[in-house]
């Protein structure tokens, strides 16, 4: 055990190595320098020279290389551009916004993606199983920027029930509750059909085990069979690909965010495109990619802590 | 849902090279009988049949020009005029989402096309190569899987300036390494295989197996993810429009038309609701289309990982 966590947590390390590496080297591929880019193609050669010196750009690669990783690696991720506000601390600021998101629509599509997948599993084979299918598969589809804006439209502005803007007054819980809805509504019913289904096909996978049949051969019904003894080892996957999904539900925030003017990594990130704010955008790419990392990496040490056999998956 | 009693699996696949000339039709045919059987399969069919022949027949269908601007016209509700009403400028809707479909087509299929091929050529070297060269490209594969698609998406948008040639290139840097990685898996398996140590014993180049042997039997299952990761890249166009860092106006785009129609949501909600349409219908008609495939083809294959 001690060994894969050792392997497990250095690939980690590795792969975050490699990105930066690839993030640090896309600036050199750009056409002309970063701080052209930064500036605009108006900008007068001195206050080029002046961004270009700030941001470290006039010494030798290698230096600044060097300088990157030092500094990421105390948690410097750079300096705005304009405002000069160090990007870490301006990540910090929105981050528990977009986490709280990102937990409340995985937390509400958990619960009623396992339900489904239960339902669909008590009835298997027959209509209900069917539309539950094509139900999930279409929640999959749908893109969550379009559930958005159509239940902005129809909760905040025809309705007038939900605010349209915002993540609510700070200190008053209320208004935060209510601001989040209609955006982890948006986010988590993608999540809803896919975990309807994941755990549909690993309970049907569980089924067939022998101390199934041996619990069925007691005569327990059906549905005792498949909530109390399938759905436990059922959820073992679910488990692996929850940690998965906050990552990536977090990186698809962005969309909702910008619809419902949500402050948070993605209004961040949109923003600083915007004003091509080059550190902001770098350091909130790099800052995500290390929390994803962290927390695919933190899943695996406790399956494999739970299951053996994983152990040996990080060889092939 | 489990597909027909009569639908061959993909792994028998190996079989065409040395059968007769009925034999894949035979092959060929079963599989179709099982996806015109499974109604998800026909409506995604159709559905994206549908919206290929609009975006290859805009110009003839679309009924007034998409960027004739009518501006004593603006922000009309749908009448029989103008099906889908008109835009901030007075343009014609339904015409503007017609010319959409084109510009949401073509970089989907372009950025999946090209990607596919870039992922079918690493995942071979690295399933076939030298195992150092194996270890160096899967390092890269996952270093690219981990990076947050969006947040990438706009990193490089930042770098590059927005633009279609931008969105395509995205794409491909997120796809490649998920393809790359599932052809890689797959010729690591065939590559054992007794009929590729077969040709291998009698002197074939590496070159010739890849080519003639393995490329023919990955592309099959891929097709399939390509299929299910089309709407993810319309997706992507759309929103990276409608945050105005994707197709640039006045060039017809869902995203940007949502976005437009964001801007006057209060007082035309016409804009957003009929813009929102052709995106919901043609992510589920691909993605429809993809699990009809599968479901057809049934090779041993499950999508990695969650909606990206």
């Amino acid at each position: 055990m001690l060994s894969y966590a050792i392997k497990r947590i250095g690939l980690a390390f590795l792969i975050l190595f490699v990105v930066m590496l690839g993030l640090f080297s896309m600036v050199f591929v750009v056409p002309g320098d970063p701080a052209g880019v930064a500036l605009g193609p108006r900008a007068s050669p001195e206050l080029r020279a002046q961004l270009t010196e700030r941001m470290g750009l006039d010494q030798p690669l290698h230096v600044q290389v060097a300088n990157f990783f030092a500094n990421a690696a105390r948690g410097d991720l750079g300096y705005d551009v304009w405002s000069r506000r160090p990007v870490l601390e301006m990540i910090l600021d929105v981050f528990p916004n977009t986490l709280i998101l990102g937990l409340v629509s995985l937390g509400w599509a958990l619960v009623l993606g396992v339900a489904l997948g239960c339902v669909a599993v008590v009835w298997r084979g027959t209509f209900v199983d069917r539309l539950l299918g094509v139900l999930s598969v279409s929640m999959i589809a749908v893109p969550s920027f379009v559930i958005a804006l159509y239940s902005l439209l129809i909760f905040s502005v025809w309705l007038g029930w939900l605010p349209a803007i915002g993540a609510g007054e700070k200190g008053d819980i209320g208004s935060q509750i209510r601001a989040l809805i209609l955006p982890s509504f948006a986010i988590g019913i993608t999540w809803v059909g896919y975990l309807a289904r994941l755990v549909r096909a690993s309970m049907l996978e569980v089924l067939a085990a022998e101390h199934i049949r041996m619990a069925r051969s007691f005569g327990l019904s059906e549905r005792r069979v498949v909530l109390t003894y399938a759905l436990r080892l059922a959820l073992i996957p679910t488990v692996a690909v929850l940690a998965m999904g906050l990552g990536s539900i977090l990186s698809s925030a962005v969309f909702v965010e910008a619809v419902f003017s949500r402050p948070g990594i993605g209004t961040l990130a949109t923003n600083a495109v915007s004003n091509r704010n080059y550190p902001v955008v770098m350091g909130t790419v790099l800052f995500m990619t290390a929390f994803y990392l962290f927390v695919v990496t933190a899943a695996d040490l406790v399956i494999a802590r739970l299951d053996p056999r994983v152990r040996d998956v990080l060889r092939s | 849902m489990s597909s027909g009693p009569d639908a061959l699996p993909g792994v028998a696949e190996p079989a065409r090279e040395e059968a007769t000339e009925e034999a894949p039709f035979v092959v060929r045919g079963a599989g179709l009988r099982a996806f015109l059987r499974d109604p998800m399969g026909v409506t995604g069919a159709v559905l994206v049949a549908a919206f290929l022949l609009m975006a290859i027949f805009a110009p003839w269908i679309a009924p007034y020009d998409p960027m004739a601007l009518n501006v004593m016209n603006k922000f009309q509700p749908p009448s029989w005029q103008h099906w889908a009403g008109t835009d901030q400028l007075g343009r014609d809707l339904l015409s503007r989402l017609i010319w959409g479909s084109r510009t949401a087509l073509y970089i989907a299929l372009v950025a999946t096309g090209v990607s596919a091929v870039l992922g079918i050529v690493l995942g071979m070297i690295a399933g076939y190569g030298p195992r150092w060269l194996d270890a160096v490209l899967v390092l890269i594969f996952d270093s690219f899987s981990t990076l947050p698609m969006i947040l990438f998406a706009l990193a490089v948008i930042t770098v590059l300036g927005p633009g279609k040639e931008t969105l395509i290139l995205v794409v491909v840097l997120i796809s490649v390494p998920y393809y790359a990685r599932l052809i890689r898996a797959q010729t690591l398996s065939m590559r054992e295989s007794d009929y590729i140590q077969a040709e291998r014993t009698m002197g074939a180049s590496a070159f010739r197996i890849l080519g003639v042997h393995v490329a023919p039997n990955v592309v099959g299952p891929l097709l399939i993810v390509l299929s299910m990761d089309i709407p993810v890249v319309i997706m992507l166009e759309a929103g990276l429009s409608y945050l105005g860092f994707g197709v640039r106006p006045p060039e017809p785009s869902w995203g940007n038309i949502l976005n437009d129609g964001y801007v006057s949501l209060r007082s035309a909600p016409h804009m957003v609701i009929v813009a929102g349409i052709p995106l919901v219908l043609s992510t589920l008609g691909f993605t429809f289309l993809g699990e009809g495939l599968r479901d057809a083809l049934d090779p041993r294959f499950r999508r990695f990982g969650g909606p990206r």
